[in-house]
């Protein structure tokens, strides 16, 4: 049958007012040729956590531009974890100052993408990071 | 197979994986399909479609959330297009599902159509049967935003729902064939608007039209009797005239009322017989699918492709013709 679909759900947690950021990622990713799953603004980690467990995604990103990523991270990873999802990658953009991005990374976050950073990086780093044969 | 056993116990992270394997047909997937076959046939499916900015995604979580008020379980299939040029998608119909997050009795999966154009994707059956066979008792299947004549889903569906929005054509759109003729509930959504009566007056012109046992109409305002024509059927009990019903969905209103019309279809169909004639046309034509598709491939086994190119060549030079052909290369199958 066809060649398999990368599913990445792209989601903003916390209270930032809008998603720009995130929906040209959307957009970069659904050009690559793979499936998004885009869930909006305003999302608990809870709700993300169980799209991420309904959708069965490969990688999930995150688009945090409050300052709240060292509360709201984590807690993602940890809910995924506790759902079974420990292969899932996880992603994060926005506005992350740089001490913060070893912490997250040790927190369990592949990647961590600042503002300028390219579209072609996300994408080859996810085709990198998961398996086609799954 | 350990993944379908544990779908069947409740576990939702086998559901998923196990989705994601029927979507992609890989071997394990269309096995677990198989062993789960004999549990399925139990849920009610319920199409809704409609034009793109209908309000479809709302109204499914609407429905859902009134169907968890009655202590369904409810699972969503949500289709939505995949580029024609790269193969990605952007799945956003979860947005404006927000309202059923948290809740153990519902589960939301998001489909790319992958260059199926019936408003489906190839694998929604299985899709659905995999959620049948898990448990869920009502299963909303919600088309890519369908234009025409994107009408799988009323193959598929128990109920279709068509969805409308005040304003988007004049009645000659309602006469034309395709989707609005698959409808067994027609949902006027965004009824706020208050060009919602001529929308609900070109759709009842248009049920008229289809329906001549229909017997009340308006002209200037005033009720007209008109009695049944002579060749209409005689058990008018035996035909489901599309209900309307209004809806606000994004306020929740005629809510109530649609669930009701809903329900009056299912009573309908358990009534008339539809609904066992309903799956006898289903499972016929994915027999009927899988037949062709099962004896394509013995054939290829069987008959060398040098064999059906050498046939071809005959065909191109006019020696043979292609009919002749074909019951050539089948008498050297059996062989």
């Amino acid at each position: 049958m066809s060649e398999r679909k990368i599913r990445v759900l792209v989601a903003k947690p916390g209270l930032d007012g809008h998603d720009r950021g995130a929906k040209v990622v959307a957009r970069a990713l659904r050009d690559a040729g793979m499936e998004v799953i885009y869930t909006g603004l305003r999302q608990t980690p809870e709700m993300i956590a169980e799209a991420a467990l309904q959708e069965d995604v490969d990688a999930v990103g995150l688009s945090i531009l409050s300052g709240a990523h060292m509360a709201l991270v984590p807690r993602v990873v940890e809910l995924m974890n506790a759902n079974g999802q420990t292969n899932v990658k996880i992603f994060v953009g926005g506005i992350i100052p740089d001490e913060d991005v070893p912490r997250l990374k040790e927190a369990g976050v592949m990647e961590v993408y600042g503002p300028g950073a390219s579209t072609e990086k996300v994408i080859s780093d996810i085709r990198a990071a998961i398996p086609t044969d799954r | 197979m350990e993944l379908a056993q544990a779908v069947l116990n409740g576990d939702r992270l086998a559901l998923a994986r196990l989705l994601s394997r029927v979507e992609n047909a890989t071997p394990e997937g269309l096995a677990a399909l198989d062993e789960i076959f004999p549990q399925t046939g139990k849920a009610h499916l319920l199409g809704v479609t409609g034009a793109p900015g209908t309000g479809k995604s709302s109204l499914v979580n609407q429905i859902a959330l009134h169907y968890r008020k009655q202590d369904k379980k409810v699972a969503i299939v949500a289709v939505d297009p995949s580029s024609p040029f790269t193969g990605g998608a952007v799945l956003g119909d979860r947005v404006r599902m927000r309202d059923l997050t948290g809740d153990p009795g519902v589960f939301i999966r998001s489909m790319a159509s992958r260059g199926s154009l019936g408003g489906l994707a190839q694998a929604t059956a299985g899709v659905v049967q995999l959620f049948d066979a898990a448990g869920f008792d009502v299963i909303i299947i919600e088309t890519v935003g369908a234009g025409q004549s994107e009408v799988d889903i009323a193959r598929l569906a128990h109920t279709t729902l068509v969805v409308e929005a005040p304003g988007l054509g004049d009645d000659i759109q309602a006469i034309k064939a395709g989707i609005l003729e698959i409808a067994d509930i027609l949902v006027i959504n965004k009824a706020d608007n208050p060009a919602v009566g001529s929308t609900e007056r070109a759709l009842i012109t248009m049920l008229e039209l289809a329906h001549p046992v229909r017997r009340v109409f308006q002209h200037h305002g005033q009720a007209f009797e008109v009695p049944a024509p002579e060749n209409s059927s005689p058990d008018e009990s035996r035909i489901w005239i599309p209900l309307i019903r209004r809806t606000v969905a994004t306020e929740a209103k005629g809510l109530p009322e649609l669930l009701e019309a809903i329900g009056l279809h299912v009573a309908y169909l358990r009534e008339s017989g539809d609904w066992a004639r309903r799956e006898e046309a289903r499972l016929e034509a994915e027999f009927d699918l899988l037949l062709r598709e099962g004896l394509r491939e013995h054939f290829r086994q069987q008959v060398a492709d040098e064999v059906v190119a050498g046939f071809f060549a005959k065909i191109l030079a006019r020696q043979i013709a292609p009919r002749e052909a074909v019951s050539q290369v089948i008498q050297r199958m059996q062989a």
